[in-house]
């Protein structure tokens, strides 16, 4: 089973959700961690992983062999990023505008464009505690996070067991990216006004790629507003209620979890694993 | 004219609080929520009157005549981000570069302009406010952020305001470029915590890789001395200006859930922590 944690709005506790769970459920079954927020991977801060393997993901991007290029600005035309513009009787490549989509290569009649890779970050693979951890980083200075999260997400296809993937905040496509193809999204939001505009947006997404999604309001009673009511208003399901504690923050602070600091927030989580899995089997 | 952008790496650390609260005292002037695909500066700008409303359209999506389409593959063969196949295309994948369309033996794909999302310009009592609202799954956040950006410095110059305050985008990759390209500051607010430094670190690179000058907030400091402290090391090891520290306040929250940022001009420790940032961040630009 595959479940992403996601928010909408950043700084809803994903990642909080994310360790702690997987680290709990890693104490009974085999679970693997992946951090698909490449931009800002965090998980890793708070699991303390032992690196084992890293892999560098590359962009395929245009290079020329200015000797067999005639000229005849096919290339320019095909590129809908502005990547390669024409200056004289050669197409200027500039990669950092440049998707890797192939269109100037397959379109240049003479040969002359070819692929070269551009590094545009790193999967790393490791354990921690119990589980398998698995984090993309993006190159500061790079733009394009969704292949990279695309290639984290590749690279934990191959694992057994349970996956818990900490996403990155936002709706666009490095969201998309992360939660393709996952069984069940949590989405996490807090009780303010950006939380539930926020959570309505993650949540109008989901409904569009036809994924499964449960609620989790976490710092309860910390703002005051109703944004259980406007879940149940809206027909989106609260799966759980994490109240807020100043001790949450203290223990994240210090990068440990808060499964190791009460049994309280053991139970909470296991109470939410429990409702995902009811949710997905019923 | 002078851009300050706000922004984090780490998303909730309170950039969208912050700006709110600092447009109140740099009133009047031009605000941007560049955070397009989560926007929340609106909610807490106070009454606003809607004075444009802009359709968005930088991408498109190919569409196959299925009458044309004989099923070959050619297309799926070749697509790199698995959006089409045998003649159905998944939009949400779909990135619009049209290698489809350049290969398809029987001319049956066409690539259709698709409305991304929408941009506005609202008066507020501080000024004029550009905001915007990706759609949801859409892509280009970076263009659209670039669109709101453009129009803000036309309205500045056209009513004669000296500031620019973009609420920008969490992390590090295209939207985050797109708010920062051209700022005059970066102010980069972090919390006091192992991922708040982590991605602050991520954000100051991206700084340096535009040579845009940066100042750092650490907000929530009073939640860990210790990591605050850390930080600001940090922050002077690289040559940032420390902007100043925003205690903890339940206050802040409250404001927000009742519509409104925290009142910089009331009396209390974190009004008076935000006025001191804004008269360190005005004397230095």
């Amino acid at each position: 089973m595959k479940i992403a944690v996601a928010s909408g709005k950043g700084g809803t506790g994903k990642t909080f959700i994310a360790t702690n769970l997987a680290a709990l459920l890693a104490e009974q079954m085999q679970v693997t961690l992946v951090d698909a927020d490449v931009e800002e991977p965090n998980a890793g801060l708070f699991l303390g992983p032992k690196i084992t393997g890293e892999l560098q993901v590359d962009l395929p991007v245009p290079a020329l062999d200015a000797d067999s290029c005639t000229g005849c600005g096919q290339c320019a035309a095909a590129c809908r990023y502005g990547a390669l513009a024409m200056v004289g009787n050669h197409p200027l490549i500039l990669d950092h505008l440049c998707h890797g989509c192939g269109a100037c290569t397959y379109i240049c009649p003479s040969g002359a464009l070819f692929e070269v890779g551009r590094r545009i970050g790193v999967v790393r693979m490791g354990s921690a505690r119990q589980l398998r951890f698995i984090e993309g980083r993006l190159d500061p200075g790079q733009a394009l996070a969704p292949p990279l999260v695309r290639a984290t997400r590749a690279r934990a296809a191959e694992e057994d067991g349970l996956v818990i993937i900490d996403a990155p905040p936002g709706t666009s496509c490095p969201v998309v990216a992360a939660v393709t193809g996952v069984d069940y999204v949590v989405l996490v939001t807090e009780p303010t006004p950006f939380g539930w505009n926020d959570l309505s947006l993650a949540a109008g997404m989901l409904r569009q790629l036809g994924l499964p999604l449960g609620v989790v309001i976490n710092r309860w009673g910390m703002g005051g507003y109703p944004v259980e009511e406007q879940c149940r208003r809206t027909g989106l399901l609260v799966l759980l209620r994490l109240p807020w504690d100043r001790q949450v923050a203290v223990t994240y602070a210090r990068g440990q979890l808060s499964i190791d600091d009460s049994p309280h927030w053991r139970r909470a989580l296991g109470e939410l694993y429990k409702a995902v899995v009811r949710e997905v089997r019923p | 004219m002078k851009e300050i952008t706000i922004i984090s790496g780490k998303g909730g650390s309170g950039k969208t609080s912050l700006t709110g609260a600092l447009r109140l005292l740099a009133s009047p002037l031009v605000s941007v929520d560049a955070d397009v695909d989560a926007p929340n500066l609106s909610l807490i700008a106070g009454a606003a009157t809607r004075l444009e409303e802009h359709e968005f359209i930088a991408s498109s999506v190919a569409t196959v005549d299925s009458e044309k389409c004989n099923g070959c593959n050619h297309c799926g063969q070749l697509c790199r981000y698995g959006a089409i196949s045998a003649g159905r295309v998944d939009p949400l994948r779909c990135e619009g570069c049209g290698l489809c369309q350049l290969a398809c033996p029987n001319q049956a794909v066409t690539m259709e302009e698709v409305e991304s999302g929408r941009w506005f310009v609202s008066e507020t009592q501080s000024g004029p406010l550009v905001h915007a609202c990706l759609h949801p799954g859409a892509e280009n956040s970076g263009k659209l952020v670039t669109a709101v950006r453009r129009r803000a410095r036309e309205l500045a110059t056209a009513q004669g305001l000296a500031l620019i305050l973009a609420d920008g985008p969490p992390g590090i990759g295209c939207p985050v470029m797109a708010a920062l390209t051209g700022s005059d500051l970066a102010l980069l607010v972090t919390e006091p915590s192992p991922s708040g430094l982590h991605d602050l670190e991520r954000v100051w690179r991206v700084c340096q890789h535009f040579r845009i000058q940066a100042q750092v907030v650490v907000n929530k400091s009073d939640l860990s001395p210790e990591n605050t402290e850390r930080i600001e090391a940090f922050a002077k090891e690289e040559g940032m200006a420390l902007a100043g520290r925003i205690p903890f306040d339940r206050a802040v929250t409250a404001a927000v859930s009742a519509g409104a940022p925290l009142n910089p001009r009331q009396t209390g420790k974190t009004a008076r922590a935000i006025r001191q940032i804004w008269e360190k961040i005005s004397q230095d630009i």
